[in-house]
């Protein structure tokens, strides 16, 4: 259920309107499709509530562990939240005081990403198992496990027509799933989303961030590129373009000045441009993309670094959780 | 001119001899020149000392996590707490005691191995924390201090060991600069230092020339150097030309025992059990280097200097050091060694409980911990405490100077005692620290 407006907006005119704080850093927000609600995810193993109206806040525990993956059912009626305790667990959302409807061990180690098809009947997740499962919302039971990724997977996202999903592990590797047959193929690395650091001896990258273009013609996955030290998070923001019909990089968006940092949040403006936040040695940023420019049109600092990004559904608002234990909402003016 | 080299005695002959053999096993990763050098300080201890000291058969495996692993996902979680991290607990083997859930093998390991949770080492300098860390002693200009391998070399060698005694394994380094982590033998002399082994190659010297093939031109040569050295040494023998002697008898000793580097040689059940990752190679390695009797053994495993993502890559480096340490402490109990072994975990520092906005966790050395086991100490101890977030030691305050004590008493040494090196007395260890008693069997 969104509420697009029809009038454009212009990135030019955003706007911080609202400052939400908490006691802990933030790692991820995400806005239900009934605009009541924003959740949040903290350095707390539980879901913060956001009542928008009322500046209400509701801590909701269930969780062991943080929580930085969120979905909602199309009506916003169900949160479904995933945990790196690797619980997925069923929320009503709208509850005074919600209590999980139910609880899930549903992989082994951290549940990284969720997705929910268009319909809301399906619910993916995925994580450091190198699985991905599909759900059957509505009575949580696993209808797939999918295997075929060799390292963590970070995010995934169903394709528009809810028949293919898309998922993108450690180490840049992109399967494209077939949901009905179960059947998985590599479709591309996407080398600017990894590095193997040989000083370090350890693997850096992956998408930590994804969304679709508003036709679902691109996958946008952000992430950190040209990494000269992963331990100290030298490298650069990047989102990468992937065409979902040829399976190829379309774009490479990265910042005209090589800001320092990952890119943590992204998003599709229906207006026709790509929203990325970033945090990291170059601080806070956000990013407005063309998509067939590989440079940004405009930028905004933050008042801090960036952790997560959701749209309004209305898409004129930005909400963006900060690491210095901020939710802030941001307006996108009209022309 | 005759060079009057030595008294000419029985004895003297006999601890020349021992000596040169030593200073060649300190040389073989250092190059001739570090041993000509070395030779200048002869190493004497009293007798009373090396009595004391050579307990038979003692060793020590030290574990090096470099970087600055976090205590927090490892031996001190503080689940749950603004500190703590997304990381969740499990139960050990050791009644109450639990350890971050990364590492779930060593776990089943803990009745064997000791946690002491209290150190502060008032430092945050990878460099200084290496050296202080493995001295034993605080870092102050022109002061050297032998390192904790050299000093057990020293302490443990059996006179009549013909493989290095101090040995360490680690990867190679690449293009990084890794001087803090040779490992020094100061006024012990070069005989003592480390020689490392990188990526499980065997040292160079045990691979031996190609002609080697031929043994018995090996021989023939051998035998006429022997001859021609002998008549040259009847006139003018030195320390130097000892020194070239002891290089080609060096590389006789490791070609004739190269297999000990060679862990092909275990079997595959084995190697599998270890697994296939560099570090899975390198303890498989170190268990057989101790089965061979080497004294001290010292396995690095890098990196853990995540300022950036350290819950992520504590995850990627823990994967690789949990099994195959699990398995080694497990090998070495079945076998009898860990009643003979010391075995020690340590790293320069630990790493901050605030966590930074990239999820990194920055250097530590207020509060942090290390792990100890087998040879003279208690199994399944935990030795001091910290606060509830980790940020303070609340009881049992220990730094690097009681850590190295403890590792020397554990497995006999009087780490009160004195080095006589040139004349002069050397304290073993900071007189200033003393073992942790109640750590001790």
């Amino acid at each position: 259920m969104t509420n697009e407006s029809a009038m454009p907006v212009d990135p030019r005119k955003l706007e911080l309107v609202r400052e939400l704080g908490h006691d802990r850093p933030l790692t991820a927000c995400h806005w239900e499709p009934g605009s009541r609600f924003l959740y949040c995810g903290a350095e707390d193993n539980l879901v913060h509530r956001w009542e928008l109206a009322s500046g209400t806040r509701t801590a909701m525990a269930a969780h062991d562990s943080w929580v930085r993956a969120f979905a909602s059912s199309p009506n916003g009626e169900f949160l479904y939240t995933g945990g790196y305790d690797g619980r997925l667990i069923t929320w009503s959302a709208a509850a005074e005081n919600p209590v999980p409807l139910r609880a899930i061990e549903a992989h082994d180690g951290w549940i990284r990403a969720l997705a929910i098809s268009g319909d809301g009947r399906y619910l993916a997740s995925c994580g450091n198992d190198r699985q991905i499962n599909i759900w059957d919302a509505a009575s949580g039971a696993r209808l797939q496990s999918l295997r075929g990724h060799t390292t963590h997977v970070y995010q995934l996202i169903y394709a528009k027509d809810a028949r293919r999903i898309f998922s993108c592990d450690l180490r840049g590797v992109v399967f494209e799933w077939t949901v009905e047959s179960g059947v998985g193929r590599e479709l591309v690395t996407v080398k600017a989303l990894h590095e193997y650091d040989t000083t370090f001896r350890a693997d850096i990258g992956g998408a930590r961030c994804v969304a679709a273009r508003s036709d679902g013609e691109q996958i946008a996955l952000g992430g950190i590129s040209n990494v000269s030290n992963a331990f100290a998070g030298i490298g650069e923001i990047v989102v990468a373009l992937l065409n979902s019909q040829s399976g190829k990089i379309d774009q490479v968006l990265q910042a005209k000045d090589k800001t320092q940092g990952t890119t943590w949040g992204v998003a599709h403006h229906p207006d026709g441009f790509w929203i990325g936040v970033s945090g990291g040695a170059g601080r806070g940023w956000l990013y407005f993309w063309k998509g067939d420019e590989s440079h940004e049109f405009h930028r905004v600092e933050l008042k801090h670094d960036g952790r997560g990004m959701s749209l309004s559904p209305d898409r004129r608002q930005l909400a963006v959780a900060h690491a210095d234990m901020q939710l802030r909402i941001y307006a996108i003016g009209g022309p | 001119m005759r060079c009057r080299y030595a008294c000419g005695s029985a004895e003297h002959e006999l601890g020349r001899r021992a000596f040169l053999r030593q200073s060649g096993r300190g040389v073989a990763g250092m190059g001739l020149a570090g041993l000509v050098s070395g030779l200048g300080g002869m190493v004497t201890g009293t007798p009373a000392v090396a009595d004391a000291m050579r307990r038979g058969g003692k060793q020590i495996l030290n574990i090096f996590l470099h970087g600055g692993v976090s205590q927090l996902e490892t031996w001190d979680p503080k689940p749950n707490t603004d500190t703590g991290g997304p990381f969740r607990t499990i139960a050990t083997t050791v009644p109450g005691l639990h350890l971050c859930e990364l590492l779930p093998c060593t776990a089943r390991q803990m009745h064997r191995l000791a946690v002491v949770r209290s150190l502060d080492t008032k430092n945050g300098d990878h460099a200084r924390g290496v050296v202080e860390m493995t001295t034993g002693r605080k870092q102050m200009p022109g002061a050297d201090f032998p390192h904790l391998g050299a000093v057990s070399a020293k302490a443990l060698l059996p006179d009549s060991f013909s493989l290095p005694a101090h040995i360490l394994i680690r990867s190679s380094p690449g293009k990084r600069n890794v001087e803090s982590e040779f490992h020094k033998a100061a006024y012990l002399g070069p005989r003592f230092a480390s020689m490392a082994i990188y990526d499980c190659k065997p040292p160079q010297l045990a691979t031996g020339p190609t002609s080697s093939a031929d043994g018995n031109l090996d021989q023939l040569r051998n035998d006429l150097r022997r001859s021609l050295n002998q008549r040259f040494a009847g006139r003018r023998r030195t320390a130097d030309t000892e020194a070239y002697n002891f290089t080609f008898d060096q590389a006789r000793d490791l070609l004739a025992q190269s297999d000990v580097f060679r862990i092909e040689r275990e079997s595959m059940a084995d190697q599998e059990r270890y697994g296939g990752s560099e570090f899975g190679r390198h303890c498989l390695l170190a268990r057989r280097l101790l089965e061979h009797g080497v004294p001290y053994v010292q396995v690095n495993h890098a990196d853990y200097d995540t300022h950036h993502e350290n819950f992520d890559f504590h995850i990627e480096q823990l994967g690789e050091f949990d099994q195959p340490f699990a398995r080694l402490v497990e090998d070495l109990a079945e076998r009898g060694l860990l009643e003979t072994t010391v075995v020690c975990v340590m790293s320069e520092f630990g790493r901050t409980p605030k966590i930074n906005k990239t999820y990194g966790r920055d250097h530590w050395g207020t509060a942090w911990s290390v792990v100890m086991g087998g040879a003279g100490v208690q199994p399944a101890a935990v030795i001091g405490r910290t606060n509830a977030n980790g940020t303070q030691v609340t009881d049992r305050e220990v730094d690097h100077g009681h850590i190295f004590h403890t590792i020397l008493r554990a497995v006999g040494v009087d780490s009160g005692g004195e080095f006589q090196v040139g004349g002069r007395s050397f304290p073993i260890a900071d007189p200033a620290r003393k073992p942790i008693e109640e750590l001790l069997a």
